[in-house]
Parts: structure tokens; sequence; C-alpha cells
């Protein structure tokens, strides 16, 4: 029997939602060209939005205020800039200031190298806004975390998905051992970390890795364990650096942990599509190259 | 467009007798309460009991008036412009006015103030608007998507012109969505008027997306009757002319209004052998909104 996929996870959940919840999915070009990667089942449910960021978001909130817990997809998450107004500004907000919640579940889904308005990473920017529950799940059993949690709380949540994940069976595992580097991998640079770590560890830096899924509310007490256990860490993001989540995770396990704790994202310049210009997720070169500087850092 | 801003256009003749006596009462009523209600905030600010933005209805009354008359169970989705709409469709005001006041017996506990009024009790449902103006659009239509229930939403000239109000109507439309977009074209963006930002109608667009629409003035009568038409085939949008009184935010005033009907329902109601009934309603809601606003009161609640 074959092994389930995050996109199988996504659509069992998605039906099992829209069938047996009286739930709601939204979103543009859903059911014609190929059901988002196969994550959307035929089913009940479905609203094809027109082409209309910013009202859409607004429509799955206002569906949300009523109790519908819609699932609003944005097929790639730098569509979030213009749909980000209606979540930031009411769906976030209306639990604090009014006592009424708006739990809308956002599949922001990321991809990497499609050119400069379709290949952004945006959680950050969501992680900054009070009201959210922000998350980057890349494996079956995590995304099934994240449905559970959503649909035990009220809050809004953007699941900061990637297409990297979708045909991913295996679950990540963490390690704690002792080592000199502790590598902290978020989204899709969980999947360059294997090939990072067989890099140093050929040229005798010792890796831990602990996976980041959860970034607000932000849980650090397997991180803590594994940095308990190195010298330095190094938070890796497939979003952009500079005030991005990488860094602000790395400046907070700094903090509480007085080891030196660094970032490493997307270079500060724009997606393209030719080879040079992508800008892609931070590869296992690029990993192992951060990892090694900060080795020479420590050791002196 | 500019030849359509008058106190008389749309109104059809000798409406109000049409009416009983108790539904034009009502009406000047809630017209009152809101008036007097925001007399007292006035006096409040200037003395420095409230010390946010104020965004007031007076002016525009009759909107909410009537539509609280026609549509008393529809889910309020309304933009920054709200206290009116939560008087006339039977808010507490001393709940208005601890929100206004930031205390924590407000509507929503005195955090989001006099733009984002929200109601949940009294078989009203009203959410607070925190968006950009125009966001209540959307979320409205979601509403009504996710509930099949029919919905109010309230926005101004200003708002009209934000591409996702555009969008949402569209989708109401596509959807047959049991929404009433009602705008209240009171001409003024902050102080810029309509015909400097732009040449077309609101209703001309609702129209374009296949819905019935209508411009009239803010008569009280001809809300209700013109409502009661448009109900019967929603979604629909009303755009309603009428005039601010005060500014944009804040208590100040430009100069006299092109009209005040409030004193034009007055009159009507006059006509109609009403002036003893109409003079006890503003009597007692004066003295019970000046009850709610004396200040040794106010100075209490804030610890003065």
């Amino acid at each position: 029997m074959g092994h389930k996929t995050v996109a199988d996870t996504i659509r069992e959940i998605t039906r099992n939602h829209l069938v047996r919840n009286n739930g709601l999915l939204l979103g543009q070009a859903i059911t014609a060209a190929g059901w988002v990667n196969h994550t959307v089942p035929n089913c009940q449910g479905i609203v094809e939005l027109p082409m209309t960021d910013i009202a859409g978001a607004g429509i799955a909130v206002g569906a949300a205020l009523v109790g519908r817990r819609p699932i609003f997809v944005i097929r790639f998450q730098d569509f979030l800039i213009l749909n980000g107004s209606p979540l930031i500004f009411f769906a976030a907000k209306t639990k604090e200031l009014h006592g009424k919640s708006a739990p809308v579940f956002v599949r922001a889904i990321g991809a990497e190298s499609l050119g400069p308005a379709h290949s952004g990473i945006l959680h950050s920017i969501f992680m900054h806004f009070p009201g959210f529950r922000v998350c980057s799940p890349m494996t079956p059993g995590e995304y099934e975390e994240v449905w559970r949690n959503f649909m035990e709380n009220d809050d809004p949540m953007i699941v900061s998905e990637h297409r990297r994940s979708f045909k991913n069976e295996h679950e990540f595992v963490n390690s704690d051992i002792p080592a000199d580097i502790t590598l902290m991998p978020i989204s899709a640079a969980r999947f360059n970390i294997d090939e990072a770590i067989q890099q140093l560890n050929s040229e005798g830096i010792k890796c831990n890795v602990s996976h980041i899924m959860w970034l607000k509310p932000f849980k650090k007490e397997h991180l803590l364990g594994a940095l308990a256990n190195s010298r330095a860490g190094l938070v890796i993001d497939a979003g952009f650096e500079i005030c991005g989540a990488a860094q602000s995770i790395a400046y907070e396990l700094m903090l509480t942990t007085g080891k030196k704790v660094k970032s490493l994202g997307l270079e500060d310049r724009s997606v393209g599509v030719s080879i040079e210009s992508r800008n892609p997720t931070p590869s296992a070169e690029r990993i192992a190259l951060a990892a090694k500087r900060l080795y020479a850092e420590v050791e002196n | 467009m500019t030849n359509m801003r008058s106190p008389e256009f749309g109104t059809i003749a000798n409406l109000s007798q049409s009416f009983l006596k108790d539904i034009s009462l009502k009406i000047f009523r809630r017209m009152c309460l809101v008036r007097y209600f925001e007399l007292g905030v006035i006096d409040a600010v200037k003395r420095g009991f409230i010390s946010s933005p104020v965004y007031f209805s007076s002016g525009q009354e009759a909107i909410p008036a009537a539509l609280s008359i026609v549509i008393p169970d529809y889910m309020i989705f309304p933009q920054h412009r709200c206290h009116g709409i939560y008087l006339a469709f039977g808010g507490n005001p001393e709940k208005l006015r601890d929100e206004l006041l930031g205390l924590s017996s407000g509507t929503s506990g005195g955090r989001a103030g006099s733009n984002c009024i929200q109601c949940h009790e009294n078989n009203i449902t009203m959410f607070g608007h925190h968006g950009l103006i125009g966001e209540n659009v959307p979320l409205g239509v979601g509403a009504a998507l996710g509930s099949g229930k029919p919905v109010v939403c309230l926005f101004g000239d200003g708002a009209a012109e934000e591409d996702y109000v555009f969008a949402a109507m569209g989708f109401a439309a596509t959807h047959k969505l049991p929404v009433l977009f009602v705008c209240e074209d009171n001409n003024l963006s902050i102080l810029t008027p309509v015909k400097v930002r732009r040449t077309w109608s609101i209703t001309n667009v609702a129209k374009s997306f296949g819905m019935p629409a209508l411009d009239i003035t803010d008569d009280p009568w001809t809300i209700i009757y013109r409502t009661q038409e448009l109900t019967k085939d929603l979604p629909a949008l009303l755009n309603c002319f009428t005039c601010r009184a005060y500014w944009h935010a804040g208590v100040g005033m430009d100069g006299p209004p092109e009209w005040d009907r409030f004193n034009l329902v007055k009159e009507e109601l006059k006509k109609l052998g009403l002036a003893k009934e109409i003079s006890e309603i503003e009597i007692e809601i004066q003295e019970s909104m000046e009850e709610l606003w004396d200040i040794r009161q106010l100075q209490i609640l804030l610890g003065k």
C-alpha cells in the first residue's frame, strides 16, 4: 500500500471538511487547471471566485464570520499582498476587538523559480500581525496536526505551503545529538538540509537538525534542546532574509540561549526567470557555506 | 449626477400620507435618538471626555431610521459612520456612549471606538468595521454566501470607488446573494466632492452587473418604499443622496449642509398633523440624552 503524500492529505482533509462539516472552499481557478496540484477534491462546497484579489479574501472572511470555517486557497503566495488586507484588518483583529472570531484557513501556496510574481514566500509578514496562527507544514503528519489545530481553535490560520512538499510522503526527524552547528530549516529549505549536512560532515563539521513548522505561536522547545547540544545555530527560510522569519527566530533563540544564532534566506534581490536571477530557496551549498562560516566564527 | 443631488430627487408626491402615523413617528423617534445622542457626543468631545476620533451620522439619520423599519432582521455590515445604524436598529445608547468613552462596558469593551461599532444583542446582528473603507462589503457578501441570510452592506460614496466593492457586488450578482447594498452618498470623500473624483455612478455600475439599482434622496418614506421593492429581487443597490452635518471625523463643521433632512422630516410630520406628537418625542429624547451625557456622570464613569 502506498504512502500518503502531502497532496493526498490535503485532499482528504478538504473532502471531509466540505462533505461532513458543511465547510466551504474558496479560491480562484480551483477546478479547471489540475485542482490545485490535485490537492482539492471534486466535491460539494467549492466556490470558484472570480479574479478578485482583496474582495475574494473578504468574502472568505465573511463566510468565516458566520461559522463556515472556509478554506481559502491562494495558489501563489505572492497574491497574499493584495488578499492580505481583509485577513490582516479584519480576520486577525475581530476576536480581540469584538470577541467575534473569523477562523479562515488560508492555504498560501509557495513556489520557487517561477518568476517575479509567483515565487514569493510571505509568511513573515503575517507573523508580524497579532491575531494570526502561522505555520509551514511540509509533511503529511504535520498537515494533519495543523488542521486539527485549526479546528480546535478559532483564529485565522496562515498555512505557508510549498509545492515542493506536495509529493512528500515522509516525516522529518529532528536530532539533538552533540554537534557543532544546529540547523533549523523552515518551509522548502527543509528539503535541502540532508544534502547540506552530508557536505558539512565530509568537512568534519557535525550538525544536528531541528525542523521548524510552527511560526506563530512560535514553538521552540525542540530547537532549544538541539541548541543546548551545539555551539551555534543557523535558521534557514525559503523567504527573504531581511526582516524575515529566519532573522526574527534567530534573534529570539540568541536571546534565549546566549549562543550565536544566525539566519539565512533569499538574497536581497528580486526573483527573475533566468537561471542566474532565480534567487531560489537556499540550496544545500549555500546552507553548507553559511554553516561553515558560522563554525569558523565560533572556533575563533 | 450633480443634478440629482437635491432633497426632492426621486421622492413620490404625498407618499408620507400613505404611511401609518405610528410608522412615521417611529421614523422620527429614531432620527431624534441619533441627532440628540450625537449632540451629547459633541459636548463630551469639547469637554475632553472623548479623545479618540468620532464619526458622526448627524445629517444622515434618515437612512438608518428608514432601513431599521423596513429591513429590521438583516445582518448589518456598516462602515465607519455607524452610530446612526446602531441606534436606529435598536442598539443600547448607554453601551455606545461607553464605547466612545473607552470603557469596558462599551459595545466592544472600549477597544474598537466610534467607527467600529458592533451589536449582537436585541436581535441585532451588526459587525464592527475596522478595515479600509468598503472592506465591509466583501465581508457582508461572504456572510450572505455562508449563511444564506439577508445582509445589508452600508458604505459611502468614497467606498463605492474601491475596487473590491465592485468585485464583491459582481460576485453577489453572479451568485444571486441576498444582499442589499446601500450607498450613503453624502458627496464628500473627506472634503473632495464626487464630481472631482469620478464621472460615473455606482448605480449604473450596479445595473451593469444585472442588479436592480436606484438613486433617491434621503427622504425616509421614499427609502422605505423603494427598499421594499428592491428587496424582492436581491442583490440590489440603493444610492441615497444625503448630507453629513460635521466633518468626516470630528466635531467641526464646514458650513451648513445642502439640506437638513431632520428638519425636513419635522416639517413633513407637521403637515401630517403630528406637531404635538413630534414635539413630545423630541423633548423626551432630548431629556434622556442629556441625562445619558450628564457631565457629573461622565466624570464618575471616567474617574475624573
